[in-house]
């Protein structure tokens, strides 16, 4: 087989995506089906057939398993059924949720549930499909981090706090797992044009002045995602571990 | 493969491509689909020859990268050779070791001109050919030294924290302008230039120790997060060092 069609290539991988129905999750399931993966899209609403389509347009496969990732303590049991069918070789932890309210009145229910939904439940799934990464001597795990991994934000603290708890945890299990077999990595986006941003993109002054730090000079699109997701999750990237990818138009080093 | 990470007709430059990591990430340019100079202080025509077998164009130029007042005229001979620059890899370094406390001024200049002036010199040079046409990939390369200081090796450690440094200066500058220029940081690779190390039964030890992979990195390591770097899959990274380490940094 040439270099060309190996090297990146994801054929006969099985990937599974959380938070799959849309923006960023969305991007990198169709940029790993087009690599040739076999999809598992995760979320938590019977809505995924706009990711479902994509990947039919870029001839992959998929199937979908719905679960609350916000329900820390049921998570490994509803996995348990996914790897009794499948061997999975990329795990994409991409579900987060972000809720903003001042630190000196953030509400504490608030707080719980990002943490849980954007850490604990990262941390589930990681050690659950981690440990069948391990037992086959060989996996990628890529978690979705944030510029939020390095700075403060505001107004985001819950979120914050998670985020550099993706960026801590990543390198805690590549320190363990590495030896394994098991890539553990992380991609931290930058300002990415999605729901998510929508807000941001709307308020007239806050769109100028994140654009205006932006090096690239634009919001980065969720595709612009996808190449860096496959580069993680493809042996091309077999001496990269505990590794936080910024994709960010240059914006961390302005 | 995957349509992004194509190099098809794309022209690349590697400093430093006629042996070790250089000589890697030019042929793992050259299989990707580029056409590839090799640019070293003597010609290596048995390099070219493996690297015209994926297909491409290859040339070996013998320049010595410390000469920076040639490298308009470096640019000059490669453009007629090649055509215009796509890709340009910064990849060419020295090394000195000395306690710091007797480190000669004679080589901290050296090592300081080749691993850093040079570089610069080199981005500012290919550069602006790139910004003029509105698209090219400068890949420098860094070392885990430019986030550590390692030991014995001040000099090379002040180059390759300036070369980080500078990489996410000129991103600031250009990446508006479609001009991505970024960093993969090597760690312990088992090269030429650490054979000192790696014939140093304590120091390989106590290296190996820390490595989470476990295993000392080899240059085909690099050929996939440089391939990343050069190639369209990459359009939004800019001014990123892109540790490949087996996890090292994270220890």
């Amino acid at each position: 087989m040439s270099f060309q069609l190996d090297y990146f290539s994801l054929k006969g991988k099985t990937a599974l995506v959380t938070g799959a129905r849309t923006g960023i999750g969305q991007a990198i399931s169709v940029g790993l089906a087009a690599a040739g993966a076999h999809l598992i899209l995760v979320g938590h609403q019977d809505n995924m057939h706009e990711t479902q389509e994509q990947i039919v347009k870029v001839q992959g496969t998929s199937e979908t398993f719905l679960m609350d990732l916000g329900d820390v303590d049921g998570l490994g049991a509803k996995l348990q059924p996914i790897l009794e069918k499948y061997q999975i070789d990329i795990l994409v932890n991409n579900a987060g949720v972000i809720y903003r309210e001042p630190a000196a009145a953030h509400n504490m229910q608030e707080w719980n549930r990002v943490l849980d939904v954007n850490i604990n439940s990262v941390f589930t799934l990681c050690q659950t499909i981690g440990n069948q990464m391990l037992a086959n001597g060989a996996g990628k795990i890529i978690n979705i981090a944030s510029l939020l991994s390095f700075q403060g934000g505001i107004n985001v603290p819950s979120y914050t706090a998670s985020k550099h708890a993706i960026a801590g945890l990543t390198k805690a299990l590549a320190n363990e797992w590495a030896s394994g077999g098991v890539q553990v990595n992380a991609i931290a986006p930058g300002y990415i044009s999605t729901n998510n941003t929508e807000a941001l993109r709307n308020d007239e002054q806050r769109n100028k002045s994140i654009l205006e730090r932006i090096p690239a000079g634009r919001w980065g699109q969720a595709d612009d995602l996808a190449g860096t997701a496959v580069f993680l999750a493809s042996r091309a990237s077999d001496y990269v571990s505990g590794h936080v990818l910024v994709v960010d138009g240059g914006w961390m080093g302005r | 493969m995957h349509r992004l990470f194509d190099l098809t007709g794309k022209n690349a430059v590697v400093t430093g491509g006629s042996r070790g990591l250089g000589k890697e990430i030019a042929l793992g340019l050259a299989e990707a689909g580029a056409n590839v100079a090799i640019i070293s202080r003597v010609e290596c025509p048995e390099v070219v020859y493996e690297l015209e077998q994926f297909g491409g164009k290859a040339v070996s130029i013998a320049f010595d990268i410390g000469n920076l007042e040639m490298h308009k005229e470096l640019l000059s001979i490669i453009e007629e050779k090649l055509g215009k620059i796509d890709i340009l890899v910064n990849n060419a370094g020295v090394q000195k070791r000395h306690l710091a406390v007797e480190f000669p001024q004679e080589d901290w200049h050296y090592v300081m001109n080749v691993n850093a002036n040079a570089v610069f010199s080199l981005c500012q040079v290919f550069g602006k050919p790139m910004l003029e046409r509105g698209r090219g990939k400068i890949i420098n390369v860094a070392s885990l030294l430019s986030f550590q200081g390692g030991f014995t090796v001040p000099a090379y450690a002040a180059s390759k924290g300036a070369v980080m440094q500078f990489t996410k200066s000129l991103a600031n500058e250009w990446a508006s302008k479609g001009v991505n220029v970024n960093c993969v940081a090597p760690g312990y690779m088992a090269t030429d230039m650490n054979e000192a190390l790696i014939n140093d039964k304590v120091r390989s030890r106590q290296i190996m120790d820390r490595i989470p992979a476990g295993r000392w990195g080899t240059g085909e390591d690099m050929q996939g997060a440089v391939i990343f770097l050069a190639s369209s899959a990459s359009d939004y990274v800019h001014g990123f060092t892109i540790a490949i380490d087996g996890g090292w940094l994270g220890r």
